[in-house]
């Protein structure tokens, strides 16, 4: 058992981590005929809160509260892991990665965010501005705008054989890779990196 | 409400990503094994490190394969399954028909997939790892779901002044 606790301490690799999402695709299907989709959630909180009489959020969440308990249960799920089942090592990060992100500033590899941007101190800040207020609001208008996010349209889309998700997927890395190669360093010398 | 706008969401977005086409209601503690299945979902996404901001920069930067090898084998597990349940005719725990709706093309997933793409490079995250990252104890994120949740919204109140 100790040893069993031991191993599941480690990160676990991607052939285990893969499988196990794709599993959720058939499990959620089986249960009930849900459809994989997270950002979904995002939808139906806004319907729930502020629905503000737009057609839009104008609909029956409540059927959907499937999606909202699903979501609760992946903070928790990520509660549990960090509290009972934390790598006791340091995050091994690409050597390559670490000599790019040094170039922009960022030097603390010791945790898996970068303490130099993750922190309430830099909230009211240029900083904080950037990589949560507006990083934060294309992730919510990108992914209902594409009808879907990672999991919905590159997991549960592409598994079912569906080409839009395909190009949604295409379009998501070609939106990363120009942020991340073009755009990432001229935002972070402006927010004072 | 009129009875014409409260309508089902399948009905009103046949491109909803996460669409609900069972046909009765889960009710109560039946709604509790999506808790658990989220749960579990949540669990990988911290030991896979999959919220860790340096993974999706490894991932851009083609630095490591460890993000491809997560998704790409998901998507393979995924599509294995979905035959499976095709071609056997497996039916849900409730004896219904499994229903997998069609997506249909639509501008919004090349621009808005590609405004996705800029912002899961910024935070680092997609929408399920927020919420993992928020439980793992990086209450700032709070913040990055909160404009999420803007953005989300915005979406709604102009979606049809936009291209689509």
């Amino acid at each position: 058992m100790e040893q069993f606790i031991e191993w599941i301490k480690q990160p676990w690799p991607w052939y285990v981590a893969g499988p196990m999402i794709g599993l959720t695709v058939p499990a959620l299907l089986i249960l009930g005929n849900k459809t994989f989709g997270i950002s979904s959630s995002l939808r139906h909180i806004c319907a729930a809160c502020v629905p503000a009489g737009i057609p839009f959020f104008t609909y029956n969440w409540k059927k959907e509260a499937w999606n909202l308990l699903f979501v609760l249960g992946v903070g928790i799920g990520g509660f549990l892991a960090t509290n009972f089942l934390a790598n006791p090592d340091t995050i091994v990060i690409s050597v390559d990665t670490q000599n790019d992100l040094a170039t922009l500033g960022i030097t603390d590899f010791s945790d898996l965010m970068p303490a130099e941007i993750f922190s309430w101190e830099n909230l009211f800040s240029a900083k904080g501005l950037l990589f949560f207020v507006f990083g934060g609001f294309l992730v919510g208008f990108g992914t209902r705008y594409a009808g879907g996010c990672t999991s919905g349209h590159a997991i549960m889309g592409i598994s079912s054989l569906q080409w839009p998700s395909v190009i949604a997927t295409i379009f998501f890395m070609i939106g990363g890779f120009l942020m991340t190669h073009v755009l990432m360093e001229p935002l972070m010398k402006l927010v004072g990196f | 409400m009129s009875k014409v706008a409260v309508k089902n969401i399948v009905a009103e977005d046949p491109n909803c990503v996460a669409p609900n086409l069972r046909k009765d209601h889960d009710k109560g503690l039946e709604l509790l094994k999506y808790l658990v299945l989220g749960t579990l979902f949540g669990i990988v996404f911290v030991k896979a490190e999959i919220i860790s901001w340096f993974r999706i920069q490894e991932m851009f930067r083609l630095q490591s394969f460890h993000m491809y090898g997560v998704i790409g084998s998901a998507v393979v597990t995924g599509m294995i399954s979905v035959q499976l349940i095709k071609r056997l005719n497996i039916k849900t725990i409730h004896g219904e028909s499994i229903v997998i709706p069609d997506k249909v093309f639509k501008k919004g997933q090349v621009i808005g997939g590609f405004i996705f793409g800029l912002g899961w490079a910024i935070t680092g995250a997609c929408p399920g790892p927020l919420f993992a990252q928020i439980g793992s104890g990086y209450t700032v994120i709070l913040v990055t779901l909160i404009s999420a949740l803007a953005g989300t919204w915005v979406y709604g109140k102009f979606a049809d002044k936009l291209p689509n």
